[in-house]
Formats: C-alpha cells, structure tokens, sequence
C-alpha cells in the first residue's frame, strides 16, 4: 500500500505531489489519464499563467513545464485512467497495462474541471459538424495543430472566452463575434476593449444564442438582441465556460458529492466524507485560475501530510455548513471544529450583490464582513474554529444591503 | 440457386443478383439476408458512412409487439424480428438487456384502458403481458412518482444496441462476400433486358432485382420505379440523454398509455449505460435536417422528472433528434413488383430496429416468389462486433492493455484504431462515434476531441469536406 495516490496531474495535482514529495513521501504516484502531465494549461498556449505562484506571466505550457520540473521525482503513470474509487483508498486504474488495483492511505482528488457543451445547454438548431467547447478546441489548435473552422462565434464571456479569443488570434483566424447573454461581460472590462481593438471581434452583450442552423457544418447561428432575431454568419461555435467539476469518480462511486458545487462534500481539512479521500483544486467546484488552484492543492497536501503523521481531528461529528440568502455554494461543506484553528469559507453568489457576509452557528453571529461579491468570484470568510465547537447548525449567508 | 457471373473484363457495371439501396437498420438487414441466400448483392448508401438516416436515432427498444395493431406487417415483422434477433444476437456478440417494461397510468381515463392493451398484447401472441396495480409498479420501480393509476407489464421488452446491430449485419454480409458501396446515392435508373441499370456518381450499377431500403427519401427513390403510391413525412423525435449517474434509477423501460399517433414519450436504459427520455413526434418537410428545440427538451425533462422526480438532481450528457419515416398509411409500406423487378420497403418507423430481421426473412420470400429459388450459404462466417454495451465487459475492462482516449465513455484507443481499419472501416465523425463511442459522453468532446481527430488523421471523408483543417495557415508558426 502507497501513503499517497494522486489522481490527476493537472496545477493541483504537480503541486500538491511536489510538496509531499519535499517533505518526504517517496512512494507517491500521480495518476494521469491524457499522455502527459499538466491538465488543461497544457493545452492552452498563450501567456496567462505563473503570476500568483512563480511571479511570471508564462503560457499554459512553460508554466506546466516549470510544475513538472519541480515535482520531477514523483513517479507518474500517464495514459493511465482511474476507472473506480473504493472505501478506505482502493483505487482501480486502467490503460496499458490493463486493469490494476492499487491502494494508498490517502487518495488525492485532482481531476479539474470542463466546460459544459451544447448538449446540456438545451440549444435549439441543427447539430452539425463545427461546434466545440473552448478546452477542445485549445487543445486541437496548440497540441493537436488542427484548423477546426475559420470564422466562428464565442459564445460567453468568462475569462475563458477571452483565452478562446488569443487562441484564434494564435491560429490567424477572426472569431465572427462574442456573445454574452447578460448586460455586462463576465470577464473584467479590460478585456472588451482588448477584443474590440486587438482583435476586432465584437462582444455583444444582452444578446441570447436562439439557434445553431446549417446542416453539414455550421452555416450560422441566430441571436435574440433587443427583442429582434437575427443572424450571424460563422462557421462553428464555441461554448465557453459554464465549468463543471469533473467529479465522475465521486458521483460514480461512495463519495458524497454536493449538487451545489457539483464536487466531492469536503471538511476543513480537505477530506472528503471517506476520510482516506482528499480533494483539492476545480474538483471542488468551478472555477478558479491555475495559481489559486495551486494554492489550494498545497493546503490539502499539509493537510494530508498531518493525516499521515496521525495529526488531523477524526472525520466525525462534523458540523455541517448550509449556504443561505444568495449564496449558490458553500465548502468546505462540513467542518470539524477544534481549538486553535481559523477556518477559511469560500462561496459564491448567484447574481452580483453588494452586502454582509455572514456565519452565524446555531444563531449566533461567529463571523461577518461586508463584501462586493459578483457571480464569477469567490467569497472568503475567516472564522475562529474553536467558537463552532458544539454547534448544530451552521449558515453562511450573504444578506444584501440597500 | 441464383448466381450471378463475374462480369467480362473491360466492362464497367459490375452484374449483381440484388441491389439493396439505403443502410440504415432494414437495408443492412436485408442486404445479410441475401448475402447469406447465395445471392451476388450490393449495398449502396448514399452517405459517407452506413446508418446515417432515421436509424441514427433509434431509441434502442427491441420491441415483443404487444401493442401493434392486429394483422398488420408491422405486428407480423415484429414478432419475427423479435425472434430472429435472440437468434442471432450471441453469434453477432450483440447485446440485449432483459429490461421489461412497464406502461404506466397516470390517471383513471389512462387506466381504463389498461384491460385493452392488455387484450390486445395476448392478441399479438405476448401472452406473459399483464396488468399491475401501482403497489406493484412501486415495488418493481421505487423511484417512479407514487400517484400512478396503474399500469401494464410487458415482460420481454429488452433493449439493445442500435448502433452495433446494423453494422453487425452489415459485416457479417461482407465477410460472406456481399459488397457494400459507401458515398454512393442513387440518382436514377432504368430497366432494360432484365437488369437495372443505376445510376451513381461513381457509374452505373447492374442488378437483377433492386430492393428499396431509404427511409425518409423512400418514395423519392420509388418514382425510379413507378410513382410512388405513398409519401414520406418524416415525423422528428427529440430526445434527452441523462448522465450515467441516472442509468440506476429505473430498471425497466417507462412507457405511458399511447395515443392515437405516437406511442409517447419513453424512459429508457440505454445500451451504453444511460437514460433517456424521449422522444416527441414531430411531422416536418425536411428529410434530412432534425433540429433539436431548447423549450420541447425542456419540456422532456419536465416529463422525465415527473415521472421519476429523482432524474432533476442528473445532468444532460446529450440531446439529439431522429426523424422516423411515416407515410400517410399506418402500416410498412412492403411490396414486390415482379414486371419492375424492384421490391419495396418503405414507411418504417421507429420499429423498424426490431422488425429489421423479420422484414429481410419477408423480403427474400418475396423474391423468391416472384425472381427464382434462393438457398441458404450451408456455413456461413458468423462476424461478432466489438461490444459497446455497457452491461457487458469493454475493452477497458477485459484487459483491453490500451490507453482510455475518451474519458466519458471509456473508449480506448485501440477501440478507435480497429474502427478505422477492417471491411467497413468509418468513413465519417458519425460513423466512428456510432462504432465507438467517443466522443459522445458528458464532455461531449472537451477531453478528447484532439486526440480522437489525431487517430483519424486523414481517415474521415466528413471532415475534409466540411473544411476541418491540418495544420497552421499560411504564415502563422504552429
């Protein structure tokens, strides 16, 4: 039996296998199911990534680059999928070695992230040949060097829109335009300006995608604006964001997941409700940039390291965490209170709010800050673990003011 | 025995005993059937792959016919499809998942007419059907919604694979030395000293007898014929495709009392382990186009989460839509005309996956009765297919040694490969996705798009035409 089993070796998973290899665990394995280490950056080559955790503005694949290096003595298994995970650390992979069973005292869940396509967004039209999701196409454009369609439509203006946007400009072709339902751009300001004047794509804002049309390859698509049909022509599409844990091994097998966040129900110290079970990064709910996701991945890693040295609270008698108001989610979604540790609650709101951030226990107000929360970032509060001890309930909530 | 001579060098149209046009499920059905009676025959589809039409979007029930109108070809074929399936489906490596079925009544006018239904299943020669009290239905199916009126059980009601079995047929006819002849539609054609003569793009082709499988163009292709007697209007089914985390909330296929025009909207396993709602009826013009609408997929989840209020908390994996080809006759549309040497099949919907084998049994009766003795190969090859069923070992499973390309649907990459080699190898995105899988799971494509369009590099004929690119444009460094 390993002490540790990574599963997924994307920013998360390099991260957290470079601190627990540092401090000592040599029989740790990286599970990766694509041929390579480094998750979705990989694929995505323009500048963006490093700032938070190396102070450089690197593409996806310098910065993957500067992760594998730094976790070079970590052995990790590529091609290798994990197709099960068990009670108390038995996990079943498949590739080419066929099936194996391996088993660790601690499994790290670190499988990212994806986009939501067409399908589960219900889009009316045609289904022809030419629509894809903004990581697929990345990834044909940078590592598969691939030519998708010349002139398509963006729909959604999330970061990742924008990183869609660079990657079009990479391939030398003008998206037709980018399209967000809502009457603001996802995304901070600066990048309208930059795809108005950089790339000349237009960003249409308040506009709804109605329909795909064209039979063979996509010929166009409609667009509700102002009250008025009308029609773009393009060449394929791509749906942008609405990022969705990849969380199949839990939902598939014992782990508790929570529909809010769509990821594994985890504790304060990043176990899930199998305790031999960790999670950390997008798995835990969409979406944050590679950096924070990193940041997190090295918590769990200390978190799992005290695991190991039998130093972590039991994973019982939790109390568990309930997300109010408007607030969407809330995790970790249980926590185990003990004397002298500050716990960290991370949500997020459905709708751009401004108001007070509260966590109150069986009541009693524990923490509270006034916030300016928008619905693409996070919300952290700060409490005092020790004043959660023998709680019942516990609520964060986001109270609007006026 | 008819056997057709090797046509004298130099001349172009090969000679055939038999030229079945279209290969969705009943052409590939009937195509085996006279490959495997001895007879020279030919495939022709028109498009890049085989099961391009109506038969891509099958729903995947291998129907008993206990609700089929009385003494019509559709009960007849059924039945016989039914039957010559469970023959064949072990030696084809062909699934098929002993679901039942349950009809449930919503409220007491639907369950007025339970003893009817039942009736007419003992009719139809299903014996085993009965009526069930909704305890009962609760007790077999806990997830469904408690106020039901009632209902039926519809024990043999199994589903299988829509995909594999056409292409099974199909390979097994091949391996027995049939022809199949892909990006080949049919324009026209004329009879002369006893032969077709047909009309491709690629020239033309001779045939002794020419069978009409094509769906939704079926009376188009009849008019080379004779004026078609009836006429196509394809009725469009949507469909929603739940996650795999949804496939164990029911065990058997949830059918509502039908009406006059449709059989319903149906919950059902799928072959490839997930569950679908769907589909509607739509009557439309276009005979090639099925869109697929926001607000009626909504309406299908709402439909599906009434009926099984636990399917709200599982994601959408996929929607599509088919286009089954009705006529304006309730019955298949099945005839020879012995002076034009041409059989007809045409108007088969939705059973037409289940009657496929029945229909090809019927359709080489006919010849025989009017265009000479056939006789059975004695040993014919029998051509498993690779198994996409999700309730028996896959490849990834059975020691497959080969990397997982797709993630959501565990297809390996050696999967993939074979898909692209052998007899029929995929000639379109379609067609490999239908041999496969990939690409076809809850990413739809995000994880492995690239990957997938790397192993078909240059394979698929779909995908040059419509513009996929290799490679940077000119001046842009990759």
């Amino acid at each position: 039996m390993r002490s540790v089993i990574i599963i997924g070796a994307g920013p998360a998973g390099l991260t957290a296998a470079r601190i627990l290899r540092a401090a000592g665990i040599k029989d740790l394995l990286v599970v990766e199911r694509d041929e390579q280490a480094g998750g979705l950056p990989r694929h995505c080559g323009h500048h963006g990534f490093g700032v938070l955790d190396f102070r450089h503005l690197w593409t996806g694949p310098r910065y993957i680059r500067e992760l594998c290096d730094m976790a070079k003595d970590v052995e990790i298994a590529t091609d290798e999928t994990v197709i099960a995970v068990e009670p108390g650390g038995r996990v079943r992979i498949s590739g080419t070695h066929g099936v194996e069973n391996l088993a660790a005292r601690t499994v790290l869940l670190a499988t990212g992230i994806r986009e939501t396509p067409r399908s589960a967004r219900l889009v009316s039209g045609t289904r022809p040949y030419g629509i894809t999701t903004t990581g697929a196409f990345q990834e044909m454009v940078y590592t598969g060097g691939f030519r998708p369609f010349s002139r398509p439509v963006i729909v959604g203006t999330e970061l990742v829109a924008f990183s869609a946007l660079l990657t079009a400009r990479h391939l030398g072709i003008r998206p037709a335009a980018m399209i967000e339902e809502n009457d603001r751009i996802t995304a901070g300001r600066f990048c309208d300006v930059a795809a108005r004047r950089l790339f000349g794509t237009p960003v249409l804002t308040s506009t709804r995608l109605v329909e795909i049309q064209g039979r063979d390859r996509v010929g166009a698509v409609v667009v509700e604006r102002q009250g008025k049909h009308e029609a773009i022509a393009c060449d394929g599409v791509v749906f942008s964001g609405r990022f969705v844990p990849e969380a199949t091994l839990a939902r598939g097998g014992h782990l508790a997941v929570d529909l809010a966040t769509g990821g594994p129900v985890i504790d304060n110290f990043w176990r899930c409700s199998d305790p031999a079970y960790f999670a950390a990064g997008n798995v835990l709910r969409a979406v944050e940039h590679s950096g924070m996701v990193s940041r997190e991945a090295s918590w769990a890693a200390a978190a799992i390291l005290r695991g190991l040295a039998g130093d972590l609270p039991a994973a019982d008698n939790g109390v568990p965490v309930r997300a109010a108001g408007s607030l969407l989610y809330v995790y970790p979604q249980r926590i185990i209170p003990h004397e002298g540790a500050r716990i960290r609650l991370y949500a997020r709101t459905r709708a751009a709010c401004r108001g007070r951030l509260r966590l109150t226990a069986d009541g009693r107000e524990i923490a509270a800050r006034f916030v300016n929360a928008l619905p693409e970032r996070r919300l952290t509060l700060d409490a005092p673990s020790f004043r959660l001890i023998g709680s019942r309930s516990v609520e964060l909530t986001l109270e609007a003011s006026r | 025995m008819i056997r057709m001579t090797v046509p004298p060098a130099g001349q172009t149209s090969p000679e055939y005993g038999v030229a079945v046009l279209g290969a969705g499920i009943v052409g590939c059905a009937v195509f085996r059937s006279f490959v495997l009676a001895g007879v020279r025959t030919v495939l022709l589809e028109r498009d890049d792959d085989i099961i391009n039409g109506a038969s891509k979007g099958n729903s995947g029930i291998l129907h008993t016919g206990f609700d089929a109108t009385l003494a019509t070809l559709e009960s007849r074929f059924v039945a016989a499809g039914y039957r010559a399936y469970r023959q064949v489906h072990e030696r084809l490596n062909l699934p098929l998942m002993r679901t039942m079925a349950i009809m449930v009544a919503w409220n007491q006018q639907e369950q007025s007419r339970v003893a009817a239904i039942v009736a007419q299943a003992h009719a139809n020669g299903v014996r085993e059907v009965r009526p069930l009290a909704p305890a009962e239905i609760s007790r077999y199916e806990p997830a469904l919604a408690a106020d039901m009126a009632g209902g039926v059980l519809v024990p043999g009601e199994s589903v299988i694979d829509p995909w594999s079995a056409p292409l099974a047929y199909v390979l097994q006819g091949v391996a027995n030395g049939g022809h199949v002849r892909r990006a080949t539609p049919v324009t026209g054609g004329r009879l002369a000293d006893g032969f077709w003569h047909l009309v491709t793009p690629g020239g033309s082709v001779r045939a002794s007898v020419v069978v009409n499988c094509t769906g939704n163009h079926g009376d188009l292709v009849e008019a080379i014929a004779r004026p078609s007697p009836f006429r196509i209007t394809p009725r469009k089914g949507q469909f929603v495709v739940f996650d795999k985390s949804a496939y164990a909330l029911v065990g058997a296929i949830i059918l509502p009392v039908p009406t006059e025009r449709t059989k319903g909207v149906v919950i059902a396993r799928t072959a490839f382990g997930n569950l679908m709602v769907g589909p509607t009826a739509e009557d439309q013009e276009d005979r090639d186009t099925a869109t697929v609408d926001q607000a009626t997929l909504a309406a299908l989840i709402g439909r599906g989460t009434r009926i099984i209020p636990a399917l709200a908390a599982h994601p959408i994996t996929a929607t599509f839509a088919g286009l089954r080809p009705a006529t304006q006759f309730k019955d298949f549309q099945i005839e020879a005309l012995p002076k034009e040497r041409w059989i007809t099949v045409s108007g088969i919907r939705s059973t037409g996956l289940t009657a496929s084998l029945g229909i090809a049994l019927h359709v080489r009766e006919l010849y025989q009765a009017h265009f000479g003795i056939l006789e059975e190969l004695p040993d014919p090859v029998w051509t498993p297919v690779p198994n996409l069923c999700e309730e028996r070992p896959r490849p990834y499973q059975a020691g497959a040694r080969s990397p997982i390309v797709c993630h959501c649907e565990l297809v390996t990459r050696r999967e993939i490969e074979d898909a692209l080699e052998g007899p029929l190898p995929a000639r379109s995105l379609g067609g490999l996705k239908r041999r496969t899988r990939c690409m076809m799971g809850r990413c739809q494509g995000f994880y492995c798009s690239r990957r997938v369009f790397e192993i078909a590099r240059g394979r698929l004929a779909d995908l040059q035409r419509f513009g996929f690119q290799e490679g940077m444009p000119d001046g842009v460094a990759g």
